[in-house]
């Protein structure tokens, strides 16, 4: 009679995950069950077709890449602990963190790590670095086939141009962060958890 | 003689001659009683056990009410972007190479931050969806002691248990064989008699014969299942020459409504035993069956619809335009072939109440025996049934907004929730014009700056 779900959870795991993530307990279990429901295959992981059978993501023009965020370099599956690392950095901010004990240093919450992610979502080939090539790229899957070739060109060199401080025609991670640095980027990429 | 003859094909239950199923059905014949006291037993026993639980420090906090996880931010892309943008060029008082002269801060190009409405709405929808939650069995806010509806909950207290199993006894010991011998007892009298009628000359004996011993039959089923219907607004019950739509969750939804009045089913043809009762029941009223290969030709079945509703005399149709069993918390896109027909619309609310037992048919998980096992392995089937208003085809609308019109209508009489998407999906991918209109709308908002901009 007991749960099916969060028995394959054990609470070591909980603890863990909640000192790394700062998700709450019961955060943590309602989001095993959504995990639990997206493993089609029941093997304790998910691949990159289980995150497109979501139609909201399917349609979402820049779903690939969001996808992508979530499997580390060259791998094609994602436990639940890379699940949490990941949706981790959506949690908001708050004024006084409690885990400032992680050993990592910065919580993965922090505004860095939350511009990390969306710079992430930039440089495809992940030499931090955002080269012309890449951001044409990301731009053409934003804008489908609404744009040409040549306007596209334009807005994306108009943007290294106001971007690039250091000449080398990309945009680094700190010049990324600076451009950024008026957006309120702690409420844009954060997602309100209940509970 | 006359009185004994209306008075047994008026009271089904005089009917059963056995012994054994006479009892059985006095037993089920106060089904309402009995739910009841076992949906009030319930639920204060839960609420007992809730604030026991309140105190206990071991107890997970996922016993309880499991709504949402996320709130979602209901902003469209343009405000966005809008927002955003304002933000960040509203505090730039040195005024950055970006934003140049002449267009106000909230129509510029291309921002590096465009990325963070997608990428929020992408996490959004990873967390919680709207769509693929329809397609398994709601989760309740308590438990209702049936193990299949336990998804989260861990081991509680013994007492808990013990209920358990004798709720356990009760349903496969007692409950399951009695309904079982009506639900056998219901399908062969309905071959029988449907054979039998099919012998007599078309005409009004055998119509009034034929609707007595369809209600006959679908009624000993509906008890069969214990199911407790209630329905509203009688008055609007659908009429020769009309169709009539309601939302779908289970095979179920036909028995349901075909105790309450006749109609003309429309489907494919299977084998075995389900054929075996298509192909009675067309003998003794038309029904519209489809051979497989037909199903594929939209124009054959819509020919084939428009026929019959142009036929008074014949019974209403009874479509799902669904087309797919969903988890009756939502309604999906309705097909638009029912509603190219032009005739009148009777649309009908079905709504379960899932405490008593999950009526939804996740085709995926489950065969039909194993379906139908559950169902009636469960307390009972408790549901309402609305009777919409008719609805015709207005002027100037065409068919997907009728569909949409009347899907809302039903939505909004049941109390689900109105969605878009397509009950398809359960099993298909989505089609690429959705993305591609996202991407139009951005297109949209970096290039009418441009314009702006060119303009200035």
């Amino acid at each position: 009679m007991g749960s099916r779900a969060s028995s394959l959870l054990r609470e070591e795991d909980i603890e863990e995950i909640k000192k790394e993530t700062g998700f709450s307990h019961s955060q943590i279990t309602r989001l095993y069950s959504r995990f639990h429901s997206l493993d089609k295959g029941e093997n304790g992981a998910l691949s990159r077709e289980d995150f497109q059978r979501i139609p909201e993501l399917a349609i979402n023009p820049l779903g690939d890449r969001i996808i992508n965020a979530f499997f580390p370099e060259g791998e094609d599956q994602v436990n639940f602990r890379g699940f949490m690392r990941t949706l981790a950095h959506f949690r908001p901010v708050e004024d006084n963190e409690k885990n400032k004990d992680l050993t990592s240093g910065e919580p993965l919450n922090s505004r860095t790590n939350k511009l990390h992610f969306a710079f992430q979502l930039y440089d495809l080939d992940r030499d931090d670095k955002i080269s012309r090539d890449e951001l044409l790229q990301v731009l053409r899957m934003m804008v489908g086939v609404n744009i040409s070739d040549e306007q596209l060109g334009s807005i994306a060199d108009r943007t290294i141009q106001e971007a690039d401080t250091n000449g080398d025609m990309c945009i680094s991670f700190s010049e990324f962060t600076k451009v950024l640095e008026k957006v309120d980027v702690e409420q844009k990429m954060s997602i309100r958890f209940l509970h | 003689c006359q009185w004994l003859c209306k008075h047994l094909w008026e009271n089904d239950l005089l009917l059963l001659l056995c012994a054994h199923l006479l009892v059985a059905l006095l037993v089920l014949a106060f089904p309402k009683c009995s739910v009841d006291l076992t949906g009030c037993e319930l639920r204060c026993f839960y609420f007992q056990l809730t604030y026991q639980q309140k105190d206990q420090a071991t107890i997970t906090g996922d016993v309880c009410s499991f709504g949402w996880i996320i709130a979602k931010e209901p902003t469209s892309l343009e405000e966005e972007l809008k927002e955003i943008r304002r933000n960040g060029s509203s505090q730039d008082l040195d005024g950055s190479a970006s934003l140049t002269t002449g267009p106000s801060p909230s129509s510029s190009e291309f921002e590096m931050s465009d990325t963070f409405y997608f990428c929020r709405r992408g996490i959004e929808s990873i967390v919680d969806d709207e769509v693929t939650k329809r397609f398994t069995a709601e989760e309740l806010d308590s438990w209702n002691l049936l193990t299949r509806s336990n998804y989260n909950f861990n081991h509680i207290s013994t007492r808990l248990t013990v209920l358990w199993g004798l709720g356990v006894v009760i349903r496969y010991g007692f409950l399951l064989p009695l309904r079982l011998t009506l639900a056998i007892t219901g399908v062969s009298l309905l071959v029988v008699f449907t054979t039998m009628i099919g012998f007599l000359p078309n005409g009004r004996v055998k119509n009034f014969l034929s609707e007595k011993v369809h209600l006959m039959c679908y009624r000993i089923c509906v008890r069969a299942l214990t199911a407790i219907i209630t329905y509203h607004h009688s008055e609007n019950k659908p009429k020769n020459g009309g169709i009539c739509v309601a939302n779908h969750t289970s095979p179920i939804d036909i028995i349901i409504l075909a105790s309450d009045g006749c109609y003309a089913m429309v489907g494919q043809i299977h084998g075995g035993l389900m054929g075996l009762i298509q192909k009675s029941m067309v003998k003794a009223c038309p029904h519209i069956w489809f051979e497989r290969s037909e199903v594929k030709d939209r124009h054959l079945v819509a020919k084939r619809l428009s026929d019959h509703v142009k036929d008074k005399s014949k019974l209403p149709i009874l479509i799902f335009p669904e087309g797919t069993c969903i988890n009756n918390t939502s309604v999906m896109m309705f097909k638009k072939g029912s509603f190219e027909i032009g005739s009148t619309v009777y649309p009908v609310a079905i709504k379960y109440d899932p405490r008593f037992g999950d009526a939804f048919w996740n085709s995926s998980k489950f065969g039909m025996v194993n379906y139908l096992l559950r169902m009636m392995s469960s307390w009972a089937i408790v549901c309402s049934v609305w009777y919409l208003p008719p609805m015709s085809r207005q002027e100037g609308e065409d068919a997907v907004q009728f569909a949409n019109r009347v899907k809302a209508a039903i939505a909004r009489q049941g109390g689900l929730v109105d969605l878009l998407w397509d009950g398809g999906l359960k099993r298909g991918k989505v089609k690429d014009t959705f993305k591609e209109e996202q991407q139009k709308l951005y297109s949209k908002i970096l290039v009418g700056t441009q314009e702006d901009r060119s303009r200035s």
